[in-house]
């Protein structure tokens, strides 16, 4: 018991405040926003003045039923509520760890954008959009914004998770300052760019809290849809009286007129419940899972647009490859073994940091193991300047030299040595081929080169293969020349590619793919990218992205990695596959609760109608409670569902819809009788 | 039963054999692009565009072309109400009919300009030759021609784009009429002649009888039988589905339909332009994976609810059974079956044929009484309208009404593969949800509250021929008809009365244009969208499971609304006739 208690306790902190807002939202108000429940709703209450009438008639029997059948209709719109209100709270906490981040601050405003301007302090929430505003170091930074003087390290973990300091700082890409996160040093004059309460993780906040939740497209398409099913429906009922009306009177001359009990029993199974009371949480869960991969998006349509895309645009560095060249052959030149080659180049390496030298020693380790993996303590470093353009050590006489070709082809004639003619050819055929040659020499003599490539992610290619059979076309944008971009391409099997890109190049193939129909995301964080992330279908920018790089997107990545975009356009599926196959499902339950309520409700005036009741469902009064119990209970069985999500699978579209057609056409035409039959048995067991 | 099988199978296989040049011919004709008739007919199209003062280049968006439809309809509307108010100042009425009431000629109008061709009066009775021709034969043309005019716009929506231009009205109307439907009627009205059915301007023919009777004290010695311009009428009244008889028992009466072979004919007729617009449309909108895909599904639901019909018509009725009356099917007793009400001409199986075809599309036309089918048998009629004819369908509007389905079908299936749903290249948004919901969902809506108000108030309860279930069925049945458009009586129902003039008017009303107008307005909105290149995550609607999922579309959202109706009508019938108590549901009308 003992350790059981906290996890109970636990679990009773998150359950207590969601049934007490499920409750909550039991006012008129918030019902009427979903116009299917809100049926469910008025039935709800007219069936309470039914019981209370019968009641105080006397007519105990019937209060009886009606009070159950209400009972149930009460806890279907509860069901409905509570699974608003679980994805509602899942989403706030979610967003709180984030809140967490933002204690109460303080702002110095400043009457002018200088450092040495007239402060005042205030409230972080006073400020307004272009006020201006110092931080210091051990400031949060209150409010959005962008840096219009000075030069500051900022900490920004509390957004990206990132523990390295960034550097922001006026002008420039780097100018963007997000709230909630700390200056280390020195300070910055910051125009504030956001009101308060609409900032970065406000705005999160706000999406999942359903009153200022906008309805997505979509949504409201098939909000229509289950509006119109209702008014239908209602038709069908309200008109079911008078046909039954006729059959009583006219035609049979036996049996009761169908009771109003009965014909709201049927309204309520009839129209779509289902789909109705889980709508606002499938929105929300495709929120709160695109929180948990760290994406802030600004608008639900971004999310559905995502699940659109046939177009990614994707940035060579980053996402394609991993961010550096790294080594990936010795090239000896001039009867120099190779083992010569690895280890001067490794040694020559073994002082630089970057990741290029890393994977320098990495590859000459491979090719001699027994080299030394630390410098001995007399070594002469030489760095690599931008003026020599090559860097090295100095191992007592020897000199160990690595860099471009032409500055080792400069040293070496320099210290008398000769430029091998060989040479050339390897650095050519090397250059051709996308990749980048560092040469390297021992003294005046030239040992060979070593190639750095780009070395594509592992895992990519399969990636895209997915993509490819979901229809959705990859391409890939680099800078580097057709050649190279041919080449990478081919390795990570891209569909397409665009070499040589420029910002102005971006904005027009995406203008491009748009003219001819097809919908295009793209990531980028400078602020050059702003147009062409504005001009994308989803827009996907960097954290550390510029604040106008951050207008332009419709979607920040707080881990500011690309290959994001790729769960995006799941999670966008997802969400609008979730949707229509609830849909799907509700609307095919209604088969089985015909069968269910029409026989019991007719079987008196056509006693011949007990061939429908096909589940042999005990009694009439028995048959139209199962039908209103299975109607509501199916709400909360599917609660889990509509906040994971139905699995997606990367596959053709025929694939996937046969897949759920039969799960959520065929299961729901099915499942309900089954239901519907167990809760008959449960029933007749009092 | 095998018979029913091979029948059926046989007038679809000759359907569509004819169908796939006609409706190949069809496209090239909405396409106006020239064809083989051209020489002949393309010096008649100027003429009469210059006469009308036509720019046949001027397309029109989809406001001006809807504004033009409902003018030229509400122009036939008073033109066919004048006529038949009129009727005595014209000439050509030798039997000096009168004039038409105003509830019935209001209700006739309406009812042959929205194609419905509902019937309120019995033709040989209230009409004479101009009216029949210039009046209704003229209507039977120009609705099935306004039903084509609403098919082709939404067609031109999918396929162009960034456009709002949707074609000119009066040119799609010119050249369905003169290209299509006049030439193919002429054809048909010369078989109907060859077969025996009279094409006359005598209205009527005196024989003497073979043995005279007495009634009360007269001695009746002649019978007069009407006569009349009878096939022209019937070849468009098939061809064009309109289903308006020129008398009153409709293809029923030998003049109209006089023998086995021509009632295969107008069976097939009535099959064969819905079915030549599937072809066409694969054409048109340059997607055949689609059109068969449609086809196939039309044929899924056509097949067995025909074969089902003729299995119920071949039961033997039990209380008949209980005369001792053989009903086996065997070639002396016309095949058999359900006889009451069927000429022997014609038979049960052929029959129920018949009524699958002339309900399945929106023609209504009858070689038999539906009031006296066997209960189920009516309610297939009743359930292929209630799916808001769109199994063949109306000329046109069938097509119209699938792909609002369809568009409907893809909303769901494309949610559940991940996008936001697009049909033929077209995303459909909630402007498209609203308007196909509209065109969907009013139908049911109409002919429920209509029905519901037919059976509370006791005029519309006073019409009725039947006691009991069936009681229930004729009122249904004569909400559902006119509500679609179909225009087929199920009889047994004096409908006509002011009560049901009005409210078959108003369903007539409603079912044309409240169905209709939302699809061209979608269309309007279509046409500017993009069109969006087709790649592997796209729903494809050439499949298999494409057909389920529409298949399954029609059947909840089409038939679920009318479930509890059928239980209490043909269900509850069928229940009590077998049943052993015996009701009074047992004597049915036999009047057609």
């Amino acid at each position: 018991m003992s350790h059981t208690a906290p996890a109970e306790r636990g679990w009773l902190r998150f359950v207590r405040p969601t049934l007490l807002d499920s409750l909550l939202k039991l006012n008129p108000r918030s019902q009427i926003r979903n116009p299917v429940m809100f049926v469910v709703y008025v039935g709800a209450w007219f069936l309470l003045a039914l019981t209370i009438r019968d009641l105080v008639t006397g007519r105990t029997p019937l209060a009886g039923f009606t009070a159950a059948i209400d009972l149930w209709l009460w806890l279907t719109c509860l069901f409905a509520n509570f699974a608003e209100a679980v994805a509602e709270r899942q989403g706030q906490a979610q967003a709180d760890s984030l809140r967490a981040s933002r204690q109460e601050v303080r702002a110095k405003r400043l009457a002018a954008p200088r450092h040495d301007a007239k402060r005042e302090e205030i409230a972080g929430y006073e400020l307004r959009p272009g006020d201006h505003i110092l931080v210091e170091a051990g400031d949060v930074i209150p409010a959005d914004g962008e840096a219009v003087g000075g030069v500051a390290a900022v900490d920004e973990s509390a957004i990206t998770g990132e523990s390295a300091p960034v550097i922001r700082e006026a002008g420039g890409d780097r100018s963007a300052v997000t709230a909630g996160t700390t200056v280390l040093s020195d300070w910055l004059v910051v125009r504030v760019t956001s009101e308060p309460g609409a900032t970065f993780i406000d705005r999160m906040i706000q999406m999942v809290e359903s009153a200022s939740r906008r309805k997505t497209p979509n949504e409201i398409a098939l909000g229509i849809l289950l509006v119109v099913l209702t008014l239908v429906f209602l038709v069908v009922t309200a008109s079911l009286y008078a046909f039954s009306w006729y059959a009583v009177h006219v035609a049979a001359h036996s049996g009761q007129v169908i009771g109003l009990t009965v014909l709201f029993a049927l309204l309520v199974c009839l129209i779509p419940t289902t789909i109705g009371g889980l709508l606002p949480a499938i929105g929300i869960a495709g929120i709160i899972r695109l929180m948990r991969h760290n994406v802030v998006a600004t608008s639900g349509r971004a999310i559905e647009a995502a699940g659109d895309v046939d177009v990614l645009l994707l940035d060579k560095t980053g996402t394609i490859t991993y961010g550096n060249r790294q080594a990936a052959a010795f090239h000896p030149v001039s009867r120099t073994s190779l083992e010569t080659l690895a280890e001067t180049a490794g040694l020559a390496s073994l002082a630089d940091d970057t990741p290029e030298g890393k994977s320098i020693v990495a590859l000459a380790h491979k090719t001699v193991p027994s080299l030394a993996t630390a410098l001995p303590q007399d070594a002469g470093l030489i760095p690599f300047t931008a003026e020599t353009r090559m860097s090295g050590v100095d191992l007592g006489e020897k000199h160990l030299r690595k860099g471009a070709p032409d500055a080792i082809r400069a040293h070496v004639v320099r210290a008398g040595g000769t430029w091998p003619e060989d040479i050339d050819t390897v650095v050519h055929k090397i250059a051709t081929a996308g990749c980048t040659p560092i040469v390297v020499a021992c003294d005046a003599r030239v040992l060979g080169v070593v190639e750095l490539r780009d070395i594509v992610k592992s895992g990519i290619r399969e990636r895209f293969a997915r993509l490819r059979a979901m229809g959705i076309k990859t391409v890939m944008v680099t800078g580097d020349n057709p050649l190279t971009a041919a080449t990478i391409a081919a390795e990570a099997g891209v569909d397409d590619y665009l070499a040589e890109a420029k910002p102005e190049t971006k904005l027009a193939r995406i203008r491009a793919y748009q003219k001819e129909g097809y919908m295009v995301a793209m990531t980028g964080d400078g602020t050059n990218d702003a147009p062409a992330l504005a001009q994308a279908d989803v827009g996907l920018c960097m954290a550390s992205g510029t604040q106008a790089a951050r207008e332009a997107a419709n979607m920040v990545d707080l881990d500011s990695n690309p290959t994001k975009l790729l769960e995006i356009v799941e999670i966008g599926k997802q969400l609008l596959i979730t949707r229509g196959a609830l849909t799907t499902f509700s609307v095919a339950n209604d088969v089985a609760k015909y069968f269910a309520i029409l026989p019991a409700a007719f079987v008196a005036v056509y006693p011949g109608l007990r061939v429908l009741n096909v589940m042999g469902l005990s009694s009439p009064v028995h048959a139209v409670l199962a039908a209103v119990i299975f109607n509501a209970l199916v709400i909360p069985l599917l609660i889990p569902l509509a906040l994971r999500g139905v699995r997606f699978r990367a596959t053709s579209a025929t694939r996937l819809l046969r897949r759920n057609l039969w799960i959520y056409g065929l299961g729901g035409l099915v499942f309900p009788f089954a239901g519907i039959k167990l809760i008959d048995l449960l029933l007749t067991l009092h | 039963m095998n018979n029913a099988v091979f029948l059926t199978l046989a007038v679809l296989a000759a359907t569509f054999l004819l169908a796939l040049p006609l409706g190949r011919y069809a496209a090239r004709v909405f396409a106006g692009e020239r064809v083989w008739t051209s020489p002949l007919l393309a010096p008649l199209e100027r003429a009469l565009y210059r006469l009308a003062g036509i720019n046949t280049a001027a397309e029109m968006n989809w406001k001006e072309y809807a504004v033009a439809l409902l003018l030229f309809n509400f122009v036939g509307f008073l033109a066919l109400y004048a006529i038949l108010r009129f009727q005595p100042l014209l000439p050509l009425d030798p039997l000096g009919l009168g004039a038409v009431a105003p509830g019935s000629a209001f209700n006739t109008a309406v009812s042959f300009v929205t194609n419905t061709n509902w019937q309120d009066y019995a033709g040989e009775t209230t009409l004479g030759p101009l009216a029949q021709m210039l009046g209704l034969t003229v209507q039977n043309f120009l609705s099935a021609a306004t039903g084509v005019t609403l098919l082709l716009p939404l067609i031109r929506g999918l396929v162009r784009h960034e456009t709002d231009r949707l074609g000119n009205y009066w040119v799609d109307l010119t050249r369905t009429v003169l290209y299509l439907l006049l030439p193919l009627s002429l054809l048909v009205a010369l078989l109907l002649v060859v077969q025996g059915v009279p094409d006359t301007l005598t209205a009527l023919v005196r024989a003497h009888l073979v043995f005279p009777f007495h009634e009360g004290a007269r001695l009746i010695r002649h019978q007069a039988i009407a006569l009349g311009p009878v096939a022209s009428q019937e070849s468009i009244k098939l061809l064009g589905n309109n289903g308006g008889g020129f008398f009153n028992v409709n293809s029923a009466h030998p003049f109209e339909n006089p023998t086995a072979l021509t009632n295969g004919l107008e069976t097939l007729l009535m099959l064969l332009l819905p079915a030549s617009l599937l072809v066409a449309f694969a054409r048109l909108a340059r997607a055949p994976g689609t059109a068969v895909a449609l086809v196939v599904t039309t044929l899924l639901f056509f097949v067995p609810l025909a074969l089902l019909s003729a299995h119920e018509e071949l039961t033997p009725n039990p209380r008949i059974a209980a005369l001792h009356v053989a009903q086996r099917p065997s070639p002396r007793l016309a095949g058999g079956g359900n006889l009451v009400g069927a000429d022997d001409r014609v038979g049960a199986v052929a029959c129920a044929l018949f009524a699958t075809a002339a309900t399945a599309t929106s023609t209504g036309a009858a070689d038999c009484s539906y009031d006296s089918m066997m209960p189920i048998a009516g309610g297939v009629n009743l359930f292929l309208m209630q799916l808001g004819e769109v199994i063949f369908g109306g000329i046109g509007t069938g097509l119209a009404s699938l792909l609002a389905f369809a568009i409907f079908a893809v909303f769901l299936g494309g949610l559940m593969v991940g996008r936001t749903p697009e049909f033929l290249g077209k995303k459909i948004e909630t402007f498209e949800m609203k308007m196909v919901s509209l065109s969907i969902l009013v139908m049911p809506l109409v002919v429920l509250a209509g029905t519901a108000i037919a059976v509370l108030s006791p005029t519309g309860r006073a019409a009725i021929g039947n006691p009991g279930a069936h009681g229930f069925s004729e009122i249904l049945y004569a909400v559902t008809s006119p509500g679609n458009n179909n225009g087929s009586a199920f009889g047994g129902l004096d409908a006509a009365t002011r009560f049901y003039n009005v409210l078959t008017g108003v369903a007539m009303l409603v079912g044309r244009y409240w169905v209709y107008l939302p699809l061209l307005a979608m269309a309007g909105a279509l046409a500017r969208k993009k069109s969006i290149p087709v790649g592997a995550g796209t729903l494809p609607t050439h499949t298999l499971t494409f057909v389920f999922l529409l298949s399954g579309g029609i059947l909840l959202i089409g038939a679920l609304n009318f479930i509890p109706a059928l239980v209490l009508g043909p269900v509850a019938d069928q229940i009590v006739l077998f049943a052993h108590h015996a009701t009074p549901s047992l004597v049915r009308g036999i009047q057609p």
